[in-house]
């Protein structure tokens, strides 16, 4: 049983590589000033100037996507991520290395490319399917779907520019997720929408993570469509890949990037540091690891038992954080909050969780140290150390009485019929 | 050959999708909103025929006397109309779906050729009109020249295309090219024999320099074409071309090679250049 946990991520090292991102470079030219008239070109060519100025945006990328995977690439605003992913679909050439592609990738870079307000939604629809590569009849085929999706049945005929902006995104949206291609790109679009709609695009995206026949490359910047959808992520930080692998650990990484001080210099410095270090750990926390007691395939009817090692020796207040995260679908079903540590030094805390009324899955329980915030951080505690991948603790709770859908079990309703037709009368 | 004809399909059958919505949309966009839509494509050409044909023909007195006159004035400015679309339209194309180049990756020279393809739609329509009118006019006699016609215009095509795609190019990274080409299409307009006849040229400038005028004239594809496409539907008589001006073919094929050097021309700078569109708009 042990032996199914790991077994998710060794599938998809198996599968075949469907994308491979082979040591990609790429800058821009920038001009300084507005050197596009004459006048100042003829400036420029006296005084000496070039006029421009080069902008490496990628330095020597390589990662491999491989079938079904469900790929993640964060970043901050200006790392780089939305220059990879035009290489990656295309639009872009990469100036050195190479982007090898393994079946149809359909990249939405935006929603509604070609979406033109003069024309009915039917058009758009149409116009905007034929620019993904889709034919007349192959649209035709998937229309109803599409019009079904957006839940806009009595606006087709209706001239795009007449529609609300958030009919117009779900369109969008509908015709991006109804395109059957193998390698799906989106960049940033999770976002859209109604709250009834985020949940079928949030349906849409569970889904899609169980085909095994379909990969898809997400860019983001949003740590909890990751933490969801993604099995596998990338962080990128000017123009370099700083962390790769498990998703939960990119996150987290991702977290601290933003949470360091702005001035570059003691970034750059802390960075050199850290990287003597495991990911999530530092010299501040060498040590933080989930030890589990109990057996990694528990049958829920124990609570679940578990040693969370640490290390720490700063005399100041300092807590931790534990979180169980499930795996399959999604969530967080416990989170401690930040719970306050008195002992400095290297020890352990025993933790338990009740496994009674859950279903069959596989969770993963990770943990964090935090200290006092810094003055400018909004937050309640502030992180300093994570468990990665190795040091986080991954189980799967296996029981014949346990059913796989949602989170809990059906023991945890309880039904009593409301009355008879007796009392209904007599009311 | 089955094979070959697959794998052509399948290369050129996104190029092909793309090309048709394309083309659809911007038909439908054309006269989005005026009153009269589609109908304009016919009527536009047939007021500027009508000031042209009392400006030249009645008041200035340009013809070469023959009745045909005013249907060759037609046809020229129809033909010379999609010249001057097809090339403007061309132009502005790669500029002005700059929002698409930059967010899917296509062939970009569809977006070229759906321009002049509008253009082609346009002149398709013109032609009928032409047509209409030579047959109610009773003065056009048909030969079998008119077999000759699709030659014509798919040399007037290519030579639309060829000068699209390296203006498409050029307007990428200089914007001044719309201006210039603007006034070259003005003098452009003038040195072909559209609203004046070619004999015209002979008779104002004498018999010394009026041949070599004429000549030189007829060496531009444009007028070429557009002289051989009167005398293939209309005047074979009256007409003059490159073929009866010119004793020697390998005169009368310079305007041809010439088209065929521009579209080649046009395709290879393109062709380089495309890559770096998405980045340079």
């Amino acid at each position: 049983m042990a032996s199914n946990i790991v077994k998710d991520s060794q599938q998809s090292e198996q599968s075949p590589v469907v994308l491979s991102v082979q040591h990609v470079s790429k800058s821009f030219k920038l001009p300084t000033e507005q050197a596009t008239g004459l006048k100042q070109a003829v400036i420029n060519w006296t005084k000496g100037i070039k006029g421009y100025k080069v902008q490496h945006v990628l330095h020597d990328i390589s990662f491999d996507v491989h079938q079904g995977d469900f790929f993640g690439i964060v970043g901050r605003n200006g790392s780089g991520k939305s220059t990879l992913l035009k290489i990656i679909s295309g639009i872009y050439t990469p100036e050195s290395g190479h982007v090898d592609v393994r079946g149809t990738l359909v990249p939405f870079i935006e929603l509604g490319v070609g979406f033109n307000p003069e024309l009915t939604g039917r058009e758009n629809v149409y116009l905007n399917g034929a620019l993904l590569g889709f034919s007349h009849d192959e649209i035709d085929a998937m229309y109803d779907d599409i019009v079904e999706f957006a839940e806009l049945e009595d606006f087709m005929d209706q001239k795009l520019k007449n529609y609300s902006s958030g009919m117009q995104v779900r369109l969008a949206f509908s015709v991006a997720i109804k395109a059957q291609g193998d390698i799906l790109v989106l960049d940033e679009v999770l976002a859209v929408g109604d709250e009834a709609f985020q949940r079928k695009c949030d349906n849409f995206f569970t889904e899609i993570k169980k085909n095994p026949k379909k990969t898809v490359i997400l860019v983001t910047h949003s740590m909890e469509s990751v933490k969801k959808y993604c099995n596998k992520a990338i962080l990128i930080k000017d123009g370099n890949i700083v962390a790769s692998g498990d998703k939960n650990d990119v996150a987290d990484r991702y977290t601290l990037e933003n949470l360091k001080p702005t001035e570059k210099h003691a970034e750059k410095e802390k960075d050199k540091r850290t990287e003597e270090y495991p990911v999530g750990l530092s010299k501040r926390v060498p040590v933080l690891r989930v030890h589990p007691v109990s057996s990694l395939t528990p049958d829920g009817t124990e609570p679940f038992v578990f040693d969370l090692e640490y290390e720490f020796n700063e005399r100041i207040p300092f807590y931790f954080a534990v979180s169980l995260l499930d795996i399959k679908r999604g969530g967080i079903p416990v989170d401690s909050g930040s719970i306050p540590l008195k002992e400095t030094g290297h020890h352990s805390v025993r933790c338990s969780i009740p496994l009674e009324m859950f279903n069959n899955g596989q969770f993963k329980i990770i943990a964090s140290l935090r200290i006092d915030p810094s003055a400018e951080s909004s937050e309640e505690t502030e992180m300093i150390a994570y468990t990665n991948e190795e040091n986080s603790c991954l189980f799967a709770l296996r029981n014949k009485r346990n059913k796989d859908y949602a989170l809990l079990s059906d023991r945890a309703i309880t039904m009593r019929l409301l009355g008879t037709d007796e009392d209904h009368n007599n009311s | 050959m089955n094979t070959m004809i697959a794998n052509l399909r399948k290369r050129y059958h996104y190029s092909w999708v793309v090309l048709k919505e394309l083309v659809k949309t911007d038909f439908q966009l054309r006269y989005q909103g005026s009153f009269l839509g589609i109908a304009w494509s016919v009527l536009k050409p047939l007021m500027l025929f009508c000031v042209m044909y009392v400006v030249f023909v009645r008041f200035l007195k340009f013809s070469d006397g023959t009745p045909t006159f005013p249907l060759v004035l037609l046809l020229g400015i129809s033909l010379w109309n999609f010249f001057a679309e097809a090339t403007s339209m061309g132009l502005s194309a790669i500029t002005g779906r700059g929002d698409l180049l930059r967010k899917v990756d296509f062939p970009r020279y569809i977006v070229v050729v759906s321009a002049t393809i509008g253009a082609l739609i346009s002149l398709a329509i013109n032609m009928c009109v032409v047509v209409i009118f030579c047959i109610f006019s009773g003065v056009v006699h048909f030969t079998w020249r008119v077999f000759l016609l699709p030659l014509n215009f798919v040399e007037y095509y290519l030579l639309a295309l060829g000068v699209a795609l390296l203006l498409a190019t050029l307007n990428v990274y200089f914007r001044d090219i719309q201006h210039i080409w603007e006034v070259v299409m003005q003098a452009l307009f003038y040195a072909t024999p559209i609203i004046y006849p070619l004999s015209m040229v002979t008779g104002q400038l004498g018999q010394h320099y009026g041949p070599i005028i004429t000549k030189a004239m007829l060496l531009n594809p444009a007028a070429q074409i557009i002289q051989d496409i009167r005398h293939n539907l209309i005047a074979p008589d009256t007409t003059q071309t490159v073929w009866t001006e010119f004793n020697h073919v390998g005169y009368a094929l310079i305007p041809i090679a010439l088209t065929l050097a521009i579209l080649t021309w046009g395709i290879s700078v393109f062709r380089k250049h495309s890559r770096k569109f998405a980045e340079v708009l």
